[in-house]
């Protein structure tokens, strides 16, 4: 079987990431695979140990999403694409989902697609889902664990976390997947991993390799801003009793309609 | 010249300090308090390769270079001293002197299962009576036939009671004019007849860690177990803290960055006076003296380890590095405690173990004491290194990883 993860480069979760003259910086922070997607990468190795087969790792960035690609190597990744392009400076996740569907074809024989829920840069979440329309393919979101999943018999079985509780889904391969964090701790990269990651010759494939006009982005940031700074203020509430105490803070918590 | 570390590197130190700080750092509190060495470490850095991290692969290793050893040490003292000490004992003072000065045959029967992580390693040079004199080592090894036989107590050694092999040296001459002359190297089975270990509680740090002794009585060992020529054993002792001191040296630098990270984020946190304590002039230099003991220090043992990977003789750079790194970590940890003021100086935040932990590696593997005469003696010209018969292999990735 064969499998592809799409993974992206974010910001590591420690940085302090601001707006300043109008865009987004995280200083000299590291760039890093995005946590949810090593959930993904995880689950797209625990099928291929079961399975056998292939998983290819795939990112669509400039040379920083290198990183995030060798992570997945060393994890166990069998092989990693870049998709880079000059006409790919800031796409949204409609024409990434364009981008990583033709990769998928072009990538071919491909049985199952997985992706984190989100990014924790853009926090957008629909890539999944826009992936499979383009791919014309089943889409299984925000999946908390995989039941079942045959290659030859095409079938998947997955449960859903959504607000109301868990989802049964069944439906058929090949399909895209996004993972939640229920779906079990991601691996750390091996030693071998590493060696074979860090002597890795990553391919770099553009639009034309993927056969693919430039496209545009639906979606402008035309103003980005920092959120508002919160003024916080601690007041202890003081009574003769707990009674007392308990009285006023109900009267306070009423007073500033906090309920 | 190349400061910047290879993707390699960063990948491994992401790999060391994650497992460090998800899977060691919620609990090293109650393990440190219990004095006990939690019972997942040995096992858990094994099987992540951690403990064989800088051997050729042909040998059981993971392949990577000195500086791979550095960073980790690093990663892992940053959490708590006991993990470094693991490396520092099982892979510096030990493993990597098999890999110095062992036979093929010694590298397959100890070296492998070493670096695989199936057996745990340590270190004997210690004794009740002697420490920084190890001309005063009164373990005695006898010859018998093939065999030798061993007698004798070891003292504050790191990992006894957990470790499968140890390298101990015992004298096997006594009628020599320089006593540092009589002395040899040998890997002993712990298991063996005549072998007992304990622990000793009750130490100031490293209190999640093993810390014990060995008693050597009446012990036959083959002479194949004989690491080096007889009467070669100071030398080597020598050489394997080149390799020891080099993971306290990082180790020390991870824990001038914890007590830095830490003091950093106590200071925006903790208010006094109606704002942050970092805004206070005498806060904000205790934090730049960490900053500046941290870069030195780490600028430091990279050095050594660069030489390492070069195939250069660095007792000089390593006994700096090593002398530097833990007096700044004791400094910067009692610093932190100043910073974090009477919180500090309780259990419920970290500080004042690292404070009890960095006071043991100003101690063992030659005191400050003893680095300030090394590098005295370098300076004066008293001191001269002169070619050994087995000298640490130089790195080469092709021969590592192949």
């Amino acid at each position: 079987m064969k499998s592809v993860v799409c993974v992206k480069h974010v910001p590591d979760t420690a940085a302090k990431v601001v707006v300043e003259d109008g865009e987004v910086t995280w200083g000299d922070a590291p760039l890093v695979i995005n946590p949810w997607d090593e959930y993904a990468v995880e689950t797209a190795l625990l099928q291929q140990e079961t399975h056998g087969g292939d998983v290819v790792v795939v990112s669509v960035g400039d040379e920083n999403a290198k990183e995030a690609l060798k992570h997945a190597l060393a994890m166990g990744c069998s092989e990693a694409i870049l998709i880079k392009d000059p006409n790919l400076s800031e796409p949204d996740s409609l024409v990434v989902s364009h981008v990583l569907a033709a990769a998928i074809r072009k990538i071919g024989e491909v049985d199952a697609v997985f992706l984190g829920k989100q990014a924790i840069d853009g926090d957008v979440g629909v890539t999944a889902a826009q992936t499979a329309r383009v791919l014309d393919w089943p889409a299984f979101t925000l999946v908390s664990a995989i039941t079942e999943f045959d290659p030859g018999s095409r079938k998947i079985r997955v449960e859903r976390s959504i607000e109301e509780g868990r989802q049964i889904l069944e439906g058929e391969l090949p399909a895209v997947i996004s993972v939640v964090k229920d779906i079990g701790e991601p691996r750390y990269p091996s030693f071998m991993g590493i060696r074979k990651a860090s002597r890795a010759n990553i391919p770099e494939w553009t639009l034309d390799d993927l056969n693919i006009e430039p496209l545009s982005s639906a979606v402008a940031w035309p103003e980005v801003m920092n959120p508002p700074i919160r003024e916080i203020t601690n007041e202890i509430i003081e009574g003769d009793s707990p009674q007392d105490i308990a009285d006023r803070l109900a009267d306070k918590i009423m007073e500033e309609k906090v309920l | 010249m190349d400061f910047g570390l290879t993707d390699e590197h960063r990948m491994v130190q992401k790999l060391v300090r994650d497992f460090a700080q998800n899977e060691v750092k919620p609990v090293i509190k109650d393990y440190d308090r219990a004095q006990e060495m939690a019972p997942f470490i040995l096992p858990r850095m094994a099987e992540l390769g951690i403990l064989g991290i800088c051997f050729p692969v042909r040998y059981g290793g993971q392949g990577m270079d000195y500086i791979s050893l550095g960073l980790a040490c690093e990663e892992l003292e940053a959490v708590d001293s006991t993990l470094r000490v693991v490396m520092s004992v099982h892979v510096g003072l030990n493993s990597m002197g098999l890999l110095q000065w062992g036979t093929e045959n010694q590298k397959q029967k100890f070296l492998v299962p070493q670096a695989r992580g199936e057996k745990i390693a340590c270190f004997g040079l210690t004794e009740p009576g002697a420490g920084s004199d190890v001309a005063a080592i009164a373990s005695t090894a006898k010859r018998a036939g093939e065999e030798y036989v061993i007698n004798g107590e070891k003292m504050w050694i790191s990992l006894a009671t957990k470790a499968d092999h140890a390298l101990i040296f015992a004298r096997t001459t006594q009628d020599v004019s320089d006593p540092h002359d009589g002395l040899s190297a040998f890997m002993v089975e712990l298991d063996r007849s005549g072998v007992t270990c304990g622990d000793i509680h009750g130490k100031l740090g490293v209190r999640a860690g093993s810390t014990g002794f060995i008693s050597l009585q009446e012990v036959h060992i083959p002479e194949s177990n004989r690491i080096g020529e007889e009467g070669e054993g100071f030398k080597i002792a020598m050489a394997c803290l080149d390799n020891g001191r080099y993971t306290v040296a990082a180790g020390a630098t991870g824990l001038i960055r914890a007590s830095l990270e830490a003091s950093v984020d106590y200071a925006h946190e903790r208010e006094a006076f109606g704002r942050e304590i970092g805004k206070f002039q005498l806060v904000q230099q205790k934090i730049a003296r960490m900053v500046q003991s941290y870069e030195a220090a780490r600028l430091l043992y990279l050095r050594a380890g660069w030489m390492k990977n070069q195939g250069l003789r660095n007792s000089r750079e390593t006994s700096l590095a090593k002398w530097y790194a833990t007096d700044a970590s004791f400094d910067a940890a009692a610093e932190a405690i100043q910073v974090h003021g009477a919180y500090g100086y309780s259990d419920e935040y970290d500080v004042e173990r690292y404070l009890r932990n960095a006071k043991g590696a100003i101690i063992y593997e030659g005191t400050s004491e003893i680095h300030q005469l090394i590098q005295a003696g370098y300076a004066l010209d008293y001191r001269n290194d002169r070619p050994l018969r087995c000298e640490l292999p130089a790195y080469d990735v092709e021969v590592w990883q192949s």
